[in-house]
């Protein structure tokens, strides 16, 4: 592989609190290519506040330091917000857990996705509204014109979800990180939502962060998946090998959860050892 | 236990008048314990919330332990019949209430007495040791909100829970834990459970029985060992079935 698309190196995120630093994110590395990378954990594990990072979205008090952050060679670590503004959208962006709190209410969906894309390639309404019918219908919106204009709360879940994706991929973007995209849709529009991205990911060469705390779904959707416990990550592994997994902590998560095929009697709990906070991450092989 | 026939919930007057659910029936013998599955928008929960007494606007029969029930009413026996635990232990509990008000609250009103004896064995019961008495609810995790949650529940020494999405909110880790403290007190108490989920995974591990939801209706009941062997009867069972595998 050539210059990755983004390498982080030795990543920490810091809070100040009355009884001293709590680290968020303790030292995350990684490189990202054009592939799918999954980043599981459970709450508190710190893969949001990761994906928060990469985009500069940390507020103070929090602090975020590493060795290298870099977007295709370029340090993009703690840029002045003017410039980090530039980025976001346009080489990086987001998608949220919660169509319903990212979209704005009052603003009809078509005028939404118009707005991101002329704030970051310009040009003429006419232009935006064209590209914009393009992007709902890439998203498989069906009847575009009539979604253009509705607002948010007229749609639904599934549907609001789309829309966002819609609305990061206008103005072309390299990476997307996907923060929980699918943990507020049904089963069905999931796949649905899953496959749409699958495909821009495919079609476009972009590189995708997909963060979630649901290991099966990374384990079919993604090529590459980290696992974080406690700010760190224990374990990097090729997906299709997640049920393989070395780590205690992997292991123990995955045989937590009840299955439709092999019926338990009580399902193993997990027995959290201190030892995963601190301990060195056994280099695995590294696809 | 619980019978339920001709079942209808509707919101809103007409012309905006919403039917959620349509013609519902299922019994929940003694002991048993019931999944309800659908999609967000189903009805699953709204069937739940309508036993509890919690919705007025419904038509048909609710029969529990052999007695009718009509409207939004309940006396106290019911309650000290039916207990139900919400979704979102960050919202079932007031964040100024410690434990030990939640608990003697919801004895006082069941009228029991020894209080302080019961609180400890409903603290025991679930899991929590002596220590989260005076605790608040920030001062507790979401699996130790939602044990509280379940103390509360019990502290009726009810027989039939409705249980209405119990782990949606919490991680897998701890999703397993709260099932299984589910399943032990079932055993123990001889309860009986009625419970909502999304996940088919879930429904398997606790229920005996459910019934597969679609749009206010109920589309089919089946055992969980068809479930197992993914042989539902209805396409959109399957379907369902397919897609959370």
């Amino acid at each position: 592989m050539s210059t990755p698309l983004l390498s982080v190196k030795n990543l920490c995120v810091t809070f100040a609190s009355r009884r001293g630093d709590f680290q968020a994110v303790r030292g995350v590395s990684f490189e990202l290519g054009r592939e799918r990378l999954g980043v599981v954990g459970e709450s508190g594990s710190g893969k949001s506040m990761t994906g928060r990072a990469i985009l500069g979205l940390v507020r103070p008090p929090g602090r975020v330091t590493a060795d290298r952050m870099e977007l295709e060679g370029q340090s993009i670590l703690n840029l002045p917000e003017r410039r980090m503004r530039k980025l976001r959208g346009s080489r990086i962006s987001m998608v949220m857990q919660d169509p319903k709190f990212s979209l704005n209410p009052v603003m009809t969906v078509g005028d939404q996705i118009m707005e991101s894309y002329r704030l970051h390639a310009g040009g003429g309404r006419a232009a935006a509204r064209q590209k914009a019918l393009e992007m709902l219908n890439a998203v498989r919106i069906r009847d575009p014109e009539r979604v253009m204009d509705t607002y948010p709360h007229e749609v639904s879940g599934g549907m609001g979800q789309r829309i966002m994706i819609a609305m990061m991929l206008a103005p072309d973007p390299q990476i997307l990180i996907a923060d929980e995209p699918t943990s507020a849709l049904d089963v069905s529009v999931r796949g649905e939502v899953l496959n749409i991205m699958d495909g821009l990911v495919r079609d476009r060469g972009m590189g995708l962060i997909f963060i979630s705390h649901d290991l099966n779904l990374v384990a079919k959707f993604c090529d590459r998946v980290l696992i974080m416990y406690a700010g760190r990550v224990v374990e990097s592994l090729p997906a299709r090998d997640l049920h393989n997994a070395r780590h205690p902590y992997t292991q123990g998560l995955l045989r937590s959860l009840p299955r439709l095929d092999t019926p338990v009697e009580r399902l193993p709990v997990l027995q959290r050892e201190e030892s995963w906070r601190s301990g060195e991450l056994d280099p695995s092989p590294e696809t | 236990m619980l019978n339920v026939s001709d079942l209808d919930v509707w919101f809103g007057d007409p012309p905006d008048r919403v039917d959620a659910v349509r013609d519902a029936a299922f019994s929940v013998s003694k002991g048993e314990s019931f999944g309800l599955v659908g999609e967000s928008g189903s009805g699953k929960s709204t069937i739940l919330r309508a036993i509890a007494g919690l919705i007025d606007s419904w038509s048909g029969q609710i029969e529990v332990d052999g007695t009718r029930i009509e409207g939004a009413r309940r006396d106290r026996a019911f309650y000290k019949t039916v207990q139900m635990v919400f979704q979102d232990p960050y919202a079932s509990l007031h964040p100024r209430h410690s434990v030990d008000a939640v608990l003697s609250e919801a004895l006082r009103l069941q009228g029991m007495g020894d209080i302080d004896r019961r609180i400890t064995r409903l603290l025991e019961d679930v899991g929590l040791g002596k220590g989260f008495r005076f605790r608040y609810p920030h001062q507790l995790s979401g699996g130790q909100r939602q044990r509280v949650a379940i103390a509360r529940a019990l502290a009726a020494e009810p027989r039939l829970l409705l249980l209405d999405e119990p782990t949606s909110a919490l991680d897998v880790s701890v999703q397993a834990e709260i099932l299984n403290l589910l399943k032990e007190l079932r055993e123990e108490h001889g309860l009986t459970y009625v419970m909502v989920s999304h996940d088919l995974a879930v429904v398997g591990h606790i229920c005996d029985r459910l019934a597969v939801m679609q749009q206010g209706q109920i589309v089919e009941i089946m055992s969980v060992d068809a479930l197992r062997r993914g042989a539902g009867e209805q396409d959109y069972t399957r379907h369902l079935i397919a897609a959370s595998q």
